[in-house]
């Protein structure tokens, strides 16, 4: 971003990395495959980098307001100071602090997911997608709370994975009826209460139940949780969790 | 006689009502114990909430076998109080079936009152065996264990007492109006088409004793009303009520919104201020420093205290929470109820001390709710969306959470890492903020 600017130049879009996107090396492939999916359809964009900071999200849920306000200030400060008009991240956690919680304080942005922004690619027709490797595979989508009940997006990701000629198979819970993956809240960063089984493989099994090829998430977290579940029921081997940025980079050989 | 008969109708009537309004004061002021919150702001699209939601149950539904029971049982308790109207008339004034005027109408509303009076006592037996013989998961929990349990059962009962009483008194009327050369007092009016079959009982018996049965029945009706009425306060059956007012006022913002807290704003900002002066003397020194979060029902916000009276622990929320599947001790539902518990102690510790509250030692917070099932809570958001009347269990959670954080300092560990870490170096994790770009330059 600061090179941009220092060119004079305003990207269309910020691209939010996010904490898991920038350092997790699981979710940091997600970014990679979604960089290239922009670069591919000749979207400017830009990247804050290391000025780039939590937004605060875990520590909200955990509790601490102070904490995510001044990571929330923070932020504000740096991306107003760029003037940022619009947003896009692959992390539905950063997706809806942003969008809901930063307004008031002072960060009005237009945000939007990645399944979002990929969708609107597609209908302006500055993205094709092809089914590719995925043609006819199943693929059941796991929503996150974040995307889905928080911010009722329910639809862009499933439009995205039927342009992959795939056979989108739900699960019995989906949509706003959808189980948590068991990481969100700030549970992510800490050991579950005792109890009698983890959501995450509660979860797990729910999407095994529609015997997928492919786990499709929308979120490093859910990404993380599910592909800890396939493992737990030693199925790594024939189901894979991938997020829909990669499903369309690896269509389209990128 | 009659002017005896109408008299201590008239001051059943009193008494009934008058208890039920001095309990509605008791129920505002509880409320009222709360946090101001702003929550008339577009009033449209809240009238609309309050018209699909309560009005129209539209999200009964989503379980379709309850939600289609629960809509007879509902337009059931609607239409069928129509008849109250007519019945107070006719007790105050000594008149009989005031509105029979109405002719071929008034047989109409009378045989809809009757079939619906029927479906009711079906629907009501259906929810009893939904509650004691299927053994549903979310009717057998252990929160539900006692009181609540047997409230549930009692409603269920007070239904099908009045439902009966009300197609009895209408057999013996019909009875009487059918009898050859008629009964005095009984003028054919209305049509039966369920009582009539309960009629028959009747026929080998005395004219006065169906009289007596056709006035016990009568009675005991108005009376059992106005018993069930005053019920409610000490029910959760107070959401036939509440769920208007509680679908009025829910949060409008997307689920994942949660408050940003104004006072940290403030704390926050001046913090950031470089022109603020530290060694400043504060503006009001005696006022009493904010707190943040919820230890007690006190600390919340009305809206929170209205949604646990409104309560009425159908556990659609607790069958969806991911917590609760996976036997964790967190409930969304017991939330609720430990909430109202606990409002409900501290109206009557407020009631004992002539209306001021005197400290007992106790908090929601530890007496009530623990932190286990505070921690357990993924902020999935699926109880906010199960609950059919608006309800959030998850900003009475928050609220806590933050008490716990803020005030206490007591996160669980690994949360506190996880909070050093955002403070030290900007992610939730140990990484070097500089690092932030590397996936960059990496395949």
């Amino acid at each position: 971003m600061a090179e941009m600017m220092a060119q004079g130049k305003q990207p269309e879009v910020l691209f939010w990395v996010g904490c898991s996107g920038s350092f997790d090396d699981r979710a940091k492939k997600i970014t990679k495959a979604f960089v290239r999916i922009l670069n591919r359809a000749n979207i400017s964009f830009a990247v804050l980098g290391t000025e780039e900071s939590c937004t605060g999200d875990p520590a909200k849920r955990a509790g601490n307001e102070f904490l995510f306000q001044m990571q929330a200030m923070m932020n504000i400060e740096v991306m107003n100071a760029y003037d940022v008009k619009k947003i896009v991240t692959a992390c539905p956690h950063c997706f809806n602090t942003i969008k809901n919680e930063y307004p008031e304080l002072g960060g009005k942005y237009e945000v939007v997911h990645h399944t979002q922004f990929l969708k609107s690619l597609l209908d302006d027709g500055r993205l094709t997608i092809e089914g590719g490797q995925f043609k006819g595979k199943r693929i059941t989508f796991h929503d996150p709370c974040y995307l889905g009940r928080a911010n009722n997006v329910y639809e862009a990701p499933r439009d995205l994975i039927q342009k992959l000629d795939a056979e989108l198979v739900e699960m019995k819970r989906s949509r706003a009826n959808g189980l948590c993956c068991g990481a969100g809240g700030a549970q992510m960063f800490k050991d579950a209460e005792p109890g009698n089984k983890e959501v995450n493989i509660e979860r797990t099994e729910d999407a095994l139940e529609t015997k997928p090829d492919i786990i499709a998430a929308g979120c490093p977290f859910c990404n993380t949780m599910m592909t800890d579940g396939v493992k737990n029921k030693e199925k790594e081997a024939t189901v894979r969790v991938m997020d829909v940025a990669e499903l369309i980079a690896n269509a389209n050989d990128l | 006689m009659s002017y005896l008969d109408n008299l201590l109708f008239a001051l059943i009537l009193l008494l009934g009502f008058g208890f039920f309004i001095s309990n509605v004061k008791k129920l505002v002021r509880n409320i009222k114990l709360g946090k101001d919150i702003n929550r008339n702001d577009n009033s449209s699209q809240r009238w609309k909430n309050m018209a699909m939601i309560a009005l129209g149950q539209s999200k009964m539904v989503k379980r379709p076998i309850a939600g289609i029971l629960h809509i007879i049982v509902y337009i059931g308790f609607v239409i069928i109080n129509l008849e109250l109207l007519e019945i107070i008339i006719d007790g105050l004034f000594g008149t009989h079936r005031v509105f029979a005027f109405m002719g071929g109408f008034y047989d109409v509303l009378i045989a809809s009152f009757e079939i619906l009076a029927l479906l009711v006592i079906i629907a009501v037996i259906a929810f009893w065996i939904r509650r004691n013989a299927i053994n549903l998961k979310r009717f057998i929990s252990s929160d539900l264990k006692g009181w609540p349990k047997s409230d549930a059962n009692y409603i269920l009962y007070f239904e099908i007492v009045l439902m009966t009483l009300f197609l009895v008194m209408n057999a013996a009327d019909y009875h009487l109006q059918h009898l050859s050369g008629g009964t005095a007092g009984y003028p054919i009016a209305g049509s039966f088409p369920v009582s009539q079959y309960v009629a028959v009982f009747f026929q080998e018996m005395a004219t006065g004793s169906v009289i007596l049965i056709e006035r016990t029945a009568w009675w005991l009706h108005i009376v059992g009303i106005l018993i069930f009425l005053n019920y409610l306060y000490f029910s959760k059956h107070l959401h036939i009520l509440l769920a208007f007012p509680n679908t009025y006022f829910g949060d409008l913002h997307p689920k994942g919104q949660f408050d940003n807290l104004e006072s940290v704003t403030n704390e926050v900002k001046l913090m950031m201020d470089p022109s603020a002066d530290p060694f400043a003397a504060p503006a009001n020194p005696d006022a009493v420093p904010s707190k943040f979060g919820a230890s007690d029902v006190t600390d919340l916000n009305w809206v929170q205290l209205l949604n646990a009276y409104t309560c009425t622990e159908c556990g659609r929320c607790s069958s969806s929470c991911p917590a609760t599947q996976t036997g964790k001790k967190l409930s969304p539902r017991k939330i609720m109820m430990d909430t109202r518990d606990r409002l409900e102690e501290v109206g009557k510790n407020i009631d004992a001390n002539k209306g001021t509250f005197v400290d007992d030692g106790k908090a929601l917070l530890n007496n009530y709710i623990t932190p286990e099932e505070l921690w357990a809570c993924t902020s999935c958001n699926a109880c906010v969306e199960e609950c059919p009347v608006s309800i959030s269990p998850l900003s009475i959670i928050m609220d806590m959470r933050r008490y716990l954080v803020m005030e206490q300092s007591a996160a669980p560990m690994p949360l506190n890492a996880m909070m050093t870490n955002i403070e030290n170096n900007g992610a939730p994790w140990q990484y070097n903020q500089m690092d932030r770009l590397n996936w960059k330059d990496e395949n």
